[in-house]
């Protein structure tokens, strides 16, 4: 199973603290991540794409659920 | 609300005159400024949080050209902080105070969870040595006088990213007084002034272009940071009010393709206690940067005034 990130509730950058953290840290190469706002979207995939990592992203009930892939 | 017709000693207010802060006429050859300014903790030494919020309540004195007078505490802080801490922040907001000058004379607390503390400034001018945002003009150069990029580093700061000597340096910029840059610029000819915070070097430039109708160049490549922000604007620790400043002002700002997206985000991250940022006619400049040099300030010329401005406000060159 995928290792997940729930940054909702948090605001900026502790989204991108926590994922930058668990990319850091993760054996996988799936990583779930949980946020808020597009805003968050936006950042979490940068900061992933600085580490080498894809991101996509759906969005279900105001909650935006972005997948890592380490590229 | 308040129309200059009807009040015609307001000399800076709200609406069409709005600026750093409220000018209002005493007589002919004095002019009371007044403003007030202060945030949660930034940094983690309780002395340097009260210094940089009152340099940073001050500064909007020193952006309209004025000295310093008297000022008043504002402090939220819990009464469950031990009183060292709360003497500490107090001290070092009137340690900043006496450097400008001005006296300290009291203020106002409310226990408050969340820590807060600031400054109401009063401060004076010469009527006719206001400066403003609004006078820009074609041919100016703009000059700034702090680096930029303190803000992305006391977020950083927040979330425990830092490291020690980036941190050193953005507490150094923060704390110092824009008193004497203030002083240098009015020693001559200066057509408009602001100074770095909230909106950002690209908020603050923006309205500098719209209040004088005129269109504003930037050299990126001249444009001086702290070291270190550009470190941690390529780790995206942006904080949400660079998203905010970004949807704000970034609609009449032309950024050349190829220019880095973290690097246009810093330029719309919020600032701390900022540099003054300057009109001046370009005839002025060796006598500025003579001034400056032999004061010890520093001064960055980063751009320069175009035409009348049309939809766009600011151009960002490589």
């Amino acid at each position: 199973m995928a290792q997940s990130v729930d940054a909702r509730g948090l605001s900026c950058p502790q989204p991108v603290i926590l994922t930058r953290k668990m990319l850091q840290e993760t054996g996988g190469s799936e990583v779930a991540v949980l946020v808020d706002t597009m805003t968050q979207v936006h950042n979490c995939t940068r900061a992933a794409e600085k580490l080498g990592w894809q991101a996509s992203y759906e969005e279900q009930d105001d909650i935006f659920e972005l997948t890592l892939r380490k590229s | 609300m308040f129309p200059p017709e009807r009040f015609p000693k307001l000399l800076v207010g709200l609406g069409e005159l709005s600026d750093d802060a409220a000018v209002y006429k005493i007589t002919d050859d004095t002019a009371l400024i007044a403003t007030l300014d202060f945030f949660t903790p930034i940094v983690d030494d309780p002395y340097q949080f009260g210094a940089i919020a009152a340099t940073n309540a001050l500064s909007d004195i020193y952006a309209m050209g004025g000295e310093v007078a008297l000022a008043l505490n504002i402090s939220c802080l819990s009464e469950c902080l031990p009183p060292e801490i709360i003497g500490e922040i107090l001290r070092g907001g009137a340690d900043k105070v006496i450097e400008a000058g001005g006296v300290l004379v009291g203020g106002h607390s409310v226990d408050d969870k969340e820590p807060k503390y600031g400054l109401v400034a009063l401060g004076f001018v010469h009527p006719d040595r206001i400066l403003t945002k609004a006078g820009a003009r074609p041919g100016d150069v703009l000059v700034l006088t702090k680096p930029l990029g303190v803000g992305i580093i006391t977020t950083a700061l927040k979330g425990d990213q830092t490291k020690p000597e980036h941190v050193e340096a953005a507490i150094e910029s923060m704390l110092k007084l824009n008193k004497t840059a203030t002083e240098l610029l009015q020693a001559g000819e200066v057509h408009a002034c602001t100074d770095i915070s909230g909106f950002a070097l690209l908020g603050h430039l923006s309205e500098v272009a719209q209040k004088s109708g005129v269109q504003l160049r930037l050299q990126l490549d001249k444009l001086p940071f702290v070291s270190g922000s550009k470190e941690y604007a390529d780790m995206w620790l942006f904080p949400a009010g660079t998203e905010n400043n970004h949807q704000a002002f970034s609609k009449r700002v032309h950024c050349p393709a190829g220019v880095a997206e973290e690097v246009e985000r810093l330029l719309y991250t919020p600032e701390t206690s900022g540099g003054l940022l300057a009109a001046i006619p370009p005839e002025r400049l060796p006598e500025l940067e003579a001034s400056f040099k032999a004061a010890h300030e520093p001064l960055w010329v980063i751009g320069e005034v175009l035409g009348k401005a049309g939809d766009q406000l600011i151009e960002l060159s490589r």
